[in-house]
C-alpha cells in the first residue's frame, strides 16, 4: 500500500499509519492521511468529509490542549465490511468534566465547543478514555456503508 | 496582496477570495487579517469567499469564515460564501454548526449576482 502522507508510516502486515502531532501542520497531515485512506477504500464523499473533519477536530484537540501526541490510523475488516479507525493519544491535561465536554456547547480556547460532541455525531463508534493530569485517548471508527 | 497565501482580487466594488489550498490554522488566521485590511484599502462594498475547492471545513475553519463575514459586516461590507460542497454542508450541520447569519450562494456567478443586487439597492437609497 502506498504511503499517503509524508510523515505517515504503514506497518507491513496490519497497515497502520502513525503520525506524530507536535506542530500545527500535523493537523493537516492527519486530515490528509484520513482523507486519502477513506477515498482509497471507496467511502462516499459524505463519509470521507465526516471522517476527515473528525480527524481534523481530534488532532487539533491534541495540538491545542496537549501540544504533542500521536495519531494512529488503521484499516478494519469485519467480514466484508471495511472500516477506518483513528486513535488519538496524548499525555496532556486530560478532560476534567467529560460529560460537559461531550454534551457540547463547552467552548475552550480554540474550538466552537463542538469538538467532541460534534465529532461523535460524525462517526459510528466513539470511545474516550481520559483522566485529569494523565492524558486522553480517543478511538473513533467509521464503517463504509454497503448498499 | 498582503501577507497570506490566499489571493484576494478586486472585481468592481467586490473583493473575491478563492481558497484553493488545504487550510492550515495559521493560514486561516492570516487570511482573516488580510481580507479586513483589503476591505479598508479598497473600500470594497462586497466580499465573496469561494470555498468550492475545500473538501473539508472543520469547526475551526467554519468559525473563522463566519467571524470574518461578521467583521466585514461591522466595517460595512457584505460577505457571500459561495460553492460549499454537499458533503461539507452535511458535515457542518451534523456537527451542530449552522453558520447562522451567514449569506451563502451556490456558485461564484450567483454570489456576484447577489453582490450586484446589494450594490444597486445601496445606490437606490
Amino acid at each position: 500500500m502506498q504511503v499517503l502522507s509524508a510523515s505517515a508510516v504503514p506497518h507491513e502486515d496490519n497497515p497502520l499509519w502513525e503520525i506524530r502531532i507536535d506542530k500545527e501542520a500535523d493537523i493537516v497531515a492527519v486530515r490528509q492521511c484520513a482523507r486519502d485512506l477513506a477515498k482509497e477504500h471507496g467511502f462516499d464523499q459524505f463519509a470521507v468529509a465526516a471522517l476527515t473533519t473528525a480527524a481534523s477536530e481530534l488532532s487539533r484537540n491534541v495540538w491545542v490542549h496537549a501540544h504533542k501526541g500521536v495519531a494512529r490510523i488503521k484499516i478494519l475488516r469485519n467480514g466484508k465490511r471495511v472500516g477506518i479507525e483513528l486513535e488519538f493519544e496524548d499525555h496532556g491535561p486530560g478532560i476534567a468534566d467529560l460529560n460537559r465536554a461531550l454534551a457540547g456547547g463547552f467552548s475552550t480556547a480554540k474550538s466552537l465547543g463542538l469538538g467532541l460532541s460534534g465529532t461523535k455525531r460524525l462517526v459510528d463508534e466513539f470511545n474516550i478514555d481520559t483522566e485529569p493530569g494523565r492524558g486522553t485517548k480517543i478511538v473513533i471508527r467509521k464503517w463504509k456503508r454497503e448498499f | 496582496m498582503a501577507s497570506g497565501t490566499i489571493p484576494i482580487l478586486k472585481i468592481g466594488s467586490t473583493l473575491l477570495a478563492s481558497i484553493q489550498i488545504e487550510l492550515h490554522d495559521t493560514v486561516v488566521d492570516l487570511f482573516q487579517n488580510d481580507v479586513l485590511q483589503e476591505i479598508e484599502k479598497t473600500a470594497a462594498r462586497g466580499l465573496i469567499i469561494d470555498i468550492s475547492a475545500l473538501e473539508t471545513v472543520d469547526s475551526y475553519v467554519a468559525r473563522m469564515l463566519a467571524n470574518t463575514a461578521k467583521m466585514a459586516k461591522l466595517m460595512g461590507t457584505e460577505t457571500v460564501i459561495v460553492g460549499m460542497r454537499p458533503a461539507v454542508a452535511a458535515t457542518l450541520v451534523r456537527m451542530g454548526y449552522f453558520m447562522e447569519g451567514i449569506t451563502t450562494a451556490l456558485s461564484l456567478e450567483e454570489g456576484l449576482a447577489l453582490q450586484n443586487s446589494y450594490t444597486k439597492a445601496a445606490e437606490a437609497e
